[in-house]
């Protein structure tokens, strides 16, 4: 029965292949959009232009992309950093020193999980206000810097862990601190760079927060402006798709090369 | 004779003694190591979600804050944008999370079949839209199907129209483009969540069931459905509550983006998120009534979670919950 070709197979094959074509083509459309005029884009023109680098420079010069790009590597990078510092620690906290006070704190954060952003936006904008931190990077950096959802992906991989290395680590003298970041943290590897995978493209993409918060041109990040882009009266398609291609080639480009462990960031968990 | 013994005695208690000490420092480095964390989840995550509740209870008008208890609750239930922005809420849930989770199920389901060819190329190629940021994909669907967009021009190279329709313009179509825009965009994604689900189910199981004579559609049925329930469970409920806060695509789908005075035609597009926004950073800010707003998607989210757990318990979770529930009863008559 395997292996021949019968008709239910051909319709399947028939499936997938539409599905994938689907799923592909606005990427192909919108690299060829990269290169061609929004004259051409709205023709239908689906082969290769020569305006690529008008595209470029008119993103560049106009819109200041050097500078957007800029504040959105400052913002995810920093972000990211703090925020696997911060949430494997708490959750190492929450695995390795069990007590009453931890766990119930741990039930308390795993609480939060499912409350929905909007139901934190105003209270986050008048602290932010409060601390005089509108239209300022720090204040995406500081409220992104802890996650509820990376503390629980963390701790899922770390209850794995074998307790008795870290007591034998103990015995020969080793201070807690350095337990964690010379002995448990580096064979954790594979853990972190999946979490720095989801924590990278909630940063990246995120765009209700920064447009809150941030409120001048010169603080803007890549979302902020392909939205503002794509408002214009008349827009430019063959710039909005060079600022789109831009802001999407990172996360594709970690995608392809780490396949594995995107998809383990992506879906939370280590099962994939 | 007793010498030793009280040697021993005196041995074992000191080690329990060392033992408290440690365990009382360990103690004290827990919470150390939390303590960065849960300063920064106080600050931005509990004392927002209190604060939240509080200003539901409130209202300003004229730069003055008054206490108002359930005033801006009973305000919604006579609201006409909160019932709109409610309806295409619920509308976009019930139509794009079933349609989308079946697409990716039958897809995963074919895609787990090991006599299929180029399987890993088929997996990545329906899983890349899930690496596009929201505002990105958003917008190519903006452009595709916009009045001078793609797919005007192609339906009209191939004659199928002699005008271009106005995809955007007309509140159905409108609301269709943006549902299919999200099924493109989490397909792939809830896909691979299926598809690592039915990895962990055995292929003797199949095997058992082809030998009784059971079709694959029937096996599919009888075996990968029923095993597959928790997957299927967990996914519907992160959909749900994604779905809930859906805020990016429809701000940016609708004609002029943030600055619009409607989102989409005759508001087709506003959605509960978007309401929230609008009332606390566009109109003139009211935050009692947008955290009201804000509030009923939370309790929303408690309610449908709990429904979705209750469906979606297995046979042995629900054979324990009617034992508990018969006890009690037993507890109450003795």
């Amino acid at each position: 029965m395997k292996g021949k070709i019968s008709i239910p197979r051909i319709f399947i094959y028939l499936f997938l292949i539409v599905a994938s074509f689907l799923s592909i083509f606005p990427f192909f459309w919108m690299t060829t959009g990269m290169t061609n005029s929004a004259v051409d884009i709205v023709r239908g023109k689906m082969t290769f232009g020569t305006m690529f680098f008008e595209n470029i420079r008119i993103l560049f010069s106009e819109y200041d992309m050097a500078l957007v790009l800029f504040n959105s590597i400052k913002v995810t990078g920093l972000t990211v950093v703090l925020c696997l510092l911060i949430c494997s620690m708490a959750a190492y906290g929450f695995v390795m020193y069990k007590s009453k006070i931890t766990q119930r704190l741990y039930a308390l954060t795993m609480l939060t999980m499912m409350i929905p952003f909007a139901a934190l936006m105003i209270p986050l904008f008048q602290i932010i206000v409060q601390f005089k931190l509108l239209n300022s990077h720090f204040a995406l950096i500081i409220t992104g810097a802890s996650s509820v959802f990376i503390i629980f992906f963390f701790r899922q991989s770390f209850v794995t862990y074998p307790f008795e290395i870290i007591q034998a680590a103990r015995v020969d003298g080793a201070g807690e601190f350095r337990i964690f970041f010379k002995i448990f943290a580096p064979s954790m590897k594979s853990t972190f760079f999946a979490a720095a995978i989801y924590a990278f493209m909630t940063s990246w993409n995120s765009y209700m927060w920064p447009l809150i918060v941030l409120q001048t041109n010169d603080k803007r990040t890549t979302t902020l402006l392909i939205s503002y882009l794509s408002s214009a009266y008349v827009p430019q398609y063959g710039v909005i798709m060079t600022a789109i291609v831009i802001s999407t080639l990172p996360i594709i480009i970690i995608f392809f090369a780490f396949q594995k462990q995107f998809v383990q960031g992506m879906l939370g968990s280590l099962k994939a | 004779m007793l010498a030793p013994l009280i040697f021993f005695d005196y041995l074992t208690q000191s080690i329990i003694d060392w033992g408290i000490i440690m365990e009382r420092k360990l103690k004290k480095y827990g919470l150390i190591f939390i303590a960065v964390a849960m300063i920064l989840l106080a600050l931005f995550m509990f004392y927002p979600v209190l604060y939240s509740f509080y200003l539901s209870l409130t209202s300003t008008k004229l730069g003055k804050t008054d206490f108002v208890w359930f005033a801006n609750y009973k305000r919604i239930l006579t609201d006409p944008l909160f019932w709109t922005s409610l309806k295409n809420t619920f509308v976009i849930l019930l139509i794009q999370v079933p349609v989308m989770l079946f697409l990716a199920l039958i897809l995963a389901t074919i895609l787990n079949d090991k006599s299929i060819k180029f399987r890993g190329f088929f997996r990545t190629a329906l899983f890349l839209p899930a690496v596009t940021s929201l505002i990105a994909y958003t917008i190519l669907f903006k452009m595709l199907f916009s009045y001078t967009g793609l797919l005007n021009t192609t339906l009209m190279r191939i004659n199928l129209i002699s005008e271009p329709i106005e995809w955007m313009s007309n509140p159905i179509t409108a609301k269709a483009v943006l549902i299919i825009a999200m099924i493109w965009r989490w397909t792939g994604y809830n896909m691979v969540f299926y598809l690592s689900g039915m990895q962990n189910i055995s292929e003797d199981i199949y095997e058992a069931a082809s030998i009784d004579g059971a079709s694959k559609i029937k096996s599919f049925f009888m075996i990968t459905l029923p095993l597959l329930k928790p997957m299927i469970l967990f996914t519907t409920i992160m959909s749900t509550i994604g779905t809930l806060q859906l805020f990016d695509e429809p701000m940016n789908l609708s004609q002029g983006g943030v600055t619009a005075a409607t989102i989409g035609p005759s508001n087709s597009l506003l959605t509960l998120s978007v309401y929230i926004y609008n009332l606390s950073f566009k109109y003139v800010p009211n935050f009692g009534y947008g955290a009201t707003v804000a509030y009923v998607i939370v309790i929303l989210i408690g309610i449908l979670t709990l429904i979705q757990f209750r469906v979606g318990a297995t046979d042995d979770e629900k054979e324990a919950r009617k034992l508990k529930k018969q006890n009690r009863r037993e507890k109450r008559r003795a």
